[in-house]
C-alpha cells in the first residue's frame, strides 16, 4: 500500500496549488490560487508587478509560509520538507546572482558547493552547462568582463547545477536585446527537453508567455484564467475590436443597449470579443462616429486574453488598485 | 560533508573578492595607519599616563593595540556591506533558496571575514620592532587569539546589521552611531583610569574594552602591560563570550523569515 502510494507521489504533477493565499499583513498578495503544473511543462505567470508572481515563487522555495491552502512541490510540503524542496529547485531571479569579481567557473564552483553537488559530478555539470550555453571560452573570463545575454546565460547554468526537476524563472531576459533573449530561449528549450525539466516562469511579455505550453493570467492575487496559449486566444473567437474613445463608459453603455453585445473596458479602449466584427463596425461607425477615435480587428492575441480577464492593458496597471506591494516585496 | 563544503565555498568567496579588491585591502589598512600616526605623533607630547610610573610610554605606543582592533573592525564592515544589496539583488536571494542551513551561511562568511581581518591584522605586527616590542610566541598567540575574536564577532555583527538593512546607506549609519562609539569607548584611545568616572564606567561595560586590552596585554607578555584593564583570564574569556554572543544573534537573525508573515 505504501509502496503505491509513493509510486503515485512520484508519478504527479510536479507542482500542485490549492487554495494558496498569501497576505502580507493586511495586503492580499496572492488570493485563492489552484494551479497544477505538470512534470516536463513549461507554465508562463503572466501579470504585471503586485500581481503576486514572486509571493507565488517565495511560497514554492519555502521562504514564506501562505496565510492558507495547501502546495506540493514534486508531492512534497516547502515548509515540512524544505531541503528536500529546495534541492528538487533551481532558481533564477531577475537579478544574476554572480559574483562580477569572481570568474564564471569559480562562481559555478561556488554555487555547486551550496547545493551538494559532489566535485566530480559538479565537473562534469560545469563541462556540460558551459557547453551547451556557448560559454565554455568565457569559462576563465570574469563575469564583469561578459556582456549582459552572457551574463545571463552564465546565470542560467548557475540555476541548472544540480540538475533541477524544477527551474523557476522570474523575469530572467529582462534588459537582454530581442537576440540575446531569442538565444537564450533557444538553449533553455533544448535543455529542458534533455533533462526531463519543469519550467515555471513569471514573466510580464507576451512573447515569453506564448513560448509556454500553458499560461496562467494573475491579476492582482488572482488566477483569472489558465490554459494552453493558443487555447486561450482561441477562446476569444476568430477575432477581437478594439475601439478607442474618449469616454469608454459611455460608449460601452451604448452598445450593449442598442446592440446587445458584451463589452469590455480596458483603459480608454473598448474591447469586444463576440460577433461579426466585421459587419458590427460598420454598423457601430454607422451609429457612433463621434465617439470612435480609431478602431482595430485583429486575430486574438495573448495581449487580448490578458485585457479580457483583467480588463486593463498589461503595461498599464490602473493606479487605483486594491492591492499594494510592501517596500521589500516585488511584484 | 555538504554542510563542510559548503562553508569552505563560503569562506574562499570571501577571500578570493578581497585579493581580487585591491581598494578594499588599501580602505581598510591605511585608515587605521593614518589614524594612528595622526593621533599617535599629533598627542605624542600632550599624551600623559595617568600612572607616572609607567613613564616612557608614548602615545602611538598606546594607542597600537586599538589601531589592531579598529583595523580588525574596518575589515569586517567591508567584508559584511556588500550584504545589504546581495540579500535582495544578488547571490544571497539564491542562497537562502539553497538547501543550506543558513546557520552556514553566517558561520562561512564570519569565517572569511575573520581570516581577512587576522590576515591585515598580521601584516602590522611588522610595526612591532620599531615600536620597541619584542614580542615572543605566547604574547603573539594572545594578540592573534584576540584578533580572531574579534574577527568573529565584528563579522557577525556586521553580518546581522546588514541582514537587516534595506540600504548600504543605513548601514553606514549604524556603523557610525553603533561600532565606531564601541571602538572610542574601548580604552583604544584613552586608559579607563584617569577618564571622567562615567567614561571609566563605560570602558568597563564594553566588552570590546577586553579584547583591545588582550591585544595590549599580549603585546608585553609575559611582562605586565603598563595599562591592563583586566586580568588576562577575565579579558580571553569576555572576548570569547562577545564573538559566542554576536554569532549566536547574528544566526537567529539570519534565520528569522525573510517576509513578513503578515
Amino acid at each position: 500500500m505504501s509502496h503505491a502510494n509513493g509510486s503515485h507521489a512520484t508519478a504527479g504533477p510536479a507542482i500542485e496549488a490549492t487554495d494558496l493565499s498569501h497576505a502580507y499583513g493586511a495586503q492580499h498578495a496572492l488570493r485563492s490560487v489552484s494551479l497544477t503544473v505538470a512534470r516536463g511543462s513549461m507554465v508562463g505567470l503572466l501579470g504585471p508587478n503586485g500581481s503576486g508572481k514572486t509571493t507565488f515563487f517565495r511560497i514554492l522555495t519555502t521562504l514564506l509560509q501562505p496565510t492558507s491552502g495547501t502546495v506540493r512541490v514534486m508531492g512534497l510540503a516547502p515548509h515540512t520538507a524544505s531541503h528536500a524542496v529546495r534541492q528538487h529547485l533551481g532558481v533564477v531571479f531577475q537579478d544574476t546572482a554572480l559574483d562580477d569579481e569572481l570568474t564564471v567557473e569559480e562562481n559555478l564552483r561556488f554555487h555547486g558547493a551550496l547545493y551538494g553537488v559532489s566535485s566530480a559530478l559538479l565537473a562534469e555539470r560545469i563541462d556540460f552547462l558551459l557547453d551547451r550555453f556557448g560559454l565554455t571560452d568565457r569559462r576563465t573570463a570574469h563575469v564583469k568582463t561578459l556582456s549582459g545575454g552572457l551574463q545571463r546565460r552564465a546565470d542560467l547554468c548557475r540555476g541548472l547545477l544540480h540538475r533541477p526537476k524544477i527551474l523557476l524563472l522570474d523575469e530572467p531576459t529582462t534588459g537582454l536585446d530581442p537576440a540575446a533573449r531569442h538565444a537564450f530561449w533557444q538553449t533553455l528549450h533544448t535543455v529542458q527537453q534533455e533533462e526531463h525539466m519543469t519550467i515555471v516562469l513569471a514573466t510580464h511579455l507576451m512573447a515569453e508567455a506564448e513560448r509556454c505550453t500553458e499560461v496562467g493570467i494573475l491579476d492582482r492575487g488572482r488566477l483569472v484564467v489558465q490554459g494552453p496559449p493558443a487555447q486561450l486566444t482561441s477562446d476569444l473567437g476568430t477575432e477581437v475590436l478594439l475601439l478607442e474613445t474618449p469616454d469608454p463608459s459611455t460608449l460601452q453603455d451604448r452598445i450593449e443597449a442598442q446592440f446587445g453585445v458584451a463589452t469590455q473596458q480596458v483603459g480608454t479602449m473598448v474591447q469586444i470579443t463576440e460577433g461579426a466584427k466585421q459587419d458590427l463596425l460598420t454598423s457601430l461607425y454607422d451609429a457612433f462616429a463621434d465617439q470612435i477615435s480609431s478602431a482595430t480587428i485583429r486575430k486574438p492575441s495573448l495581449e487580448d486574453v490578458f485585457m479580457a480577464h483583467a480588463g486593463y492593458h498589461l503595461n498599464n496597471r490602473p493606479a487605483a488598485s486594491p492591492i499594494t506591494t510592501p517596500a521589500n516585496a516585488r511584484s | 560533508m555538504h554542510a563542510v563544503a559548503s562553508v569552505a565555498a563560503l569562506w574562499r568567496r570571501e577571500v578570493i573578492k578581497f585579493v581580487r579588491d585591491r581598494s578594499r585591502l588599501l580602505g581598510a589598512l591605511v585608515q587605521p595607519l593614518g589614524l594612528w600616526l595622526l593621533l599617535g605623533l599629533g598627542f605624542q607630547q600632550t599624551f600623559q599616563l595617568p600612572d607616572a610610573g609607567a613613564s616612557g610610554m608614548n602615545y602611538l605606543e598606546f594607542l597600537f593595540p586599538g589601531i589592531i582592533a579598529l583595523m580588525i573592525l574596518f575589515t569586517a564592515i567591508f567584508s559584511t556591506i556588500s550584504v545589504v544589496e546581495e540579500r535582495t539583488s544578488g547571490f544571497l536571494q539564491v542562497a537562502v533558496a539553497a538547501p543550506l542551513s543558513r546557520t552556514l551561511l553566517v558561520v562561512g562568511n564570519a569565517l572569511g571575514g575573520t581570516t581577512l581581518a587576522v590576515f591585515q591584522a598580521a601584516l602590522f605586527f611588522v610595526l612591532l620592532p620599531l615600536l620597541g616590542f619584542s614580542v615572543g610566541l605566547p604574547g603573539l598567540a594572545l594578540v592573534l587569539t584576540s584578533s580572531i575574536f574579534l574577527g568573529l564577532a565584528f563579522t557577525a555583527l556586521g553580518f546581522g546589521i546588514a541582514w537587516r538593512m534595506k540600504t548600504t546607506r543605513g548601514f553606514h549609519a549604524v556603523m557610525n552611531l553603533f561600532l565606531l562609539p564601541l571602538w572610542f569607548l574601548s580604552g583604544a584611545l584613552f586608559p579607563a583610569e584617569g577618564a571622567s568616572p562615567v567614561l571609566a564606567w563605560l570602558i568597563y561595560l564594553n566588552p570590546v574594552s577586553y579584547g583591545v586590552d588582550l591585544i595590549r596585554q599580549g603585546l608585553y607578555w609575559p611582562a605586565e602591560a603598563p595599562i591592563a584593564l583586566a586580568p588576562v583570564g577575565l579579558s580571553l574569556a569576555v572576548t570569547a563570550a562577545l564573538a559566542a554572543v554576536l554569532l549566536a544573534w547574528t544566526v537567529y537573525t539570519v534565520r528569522q523569515p525573510l517576509y513578513g508573515e503578515g
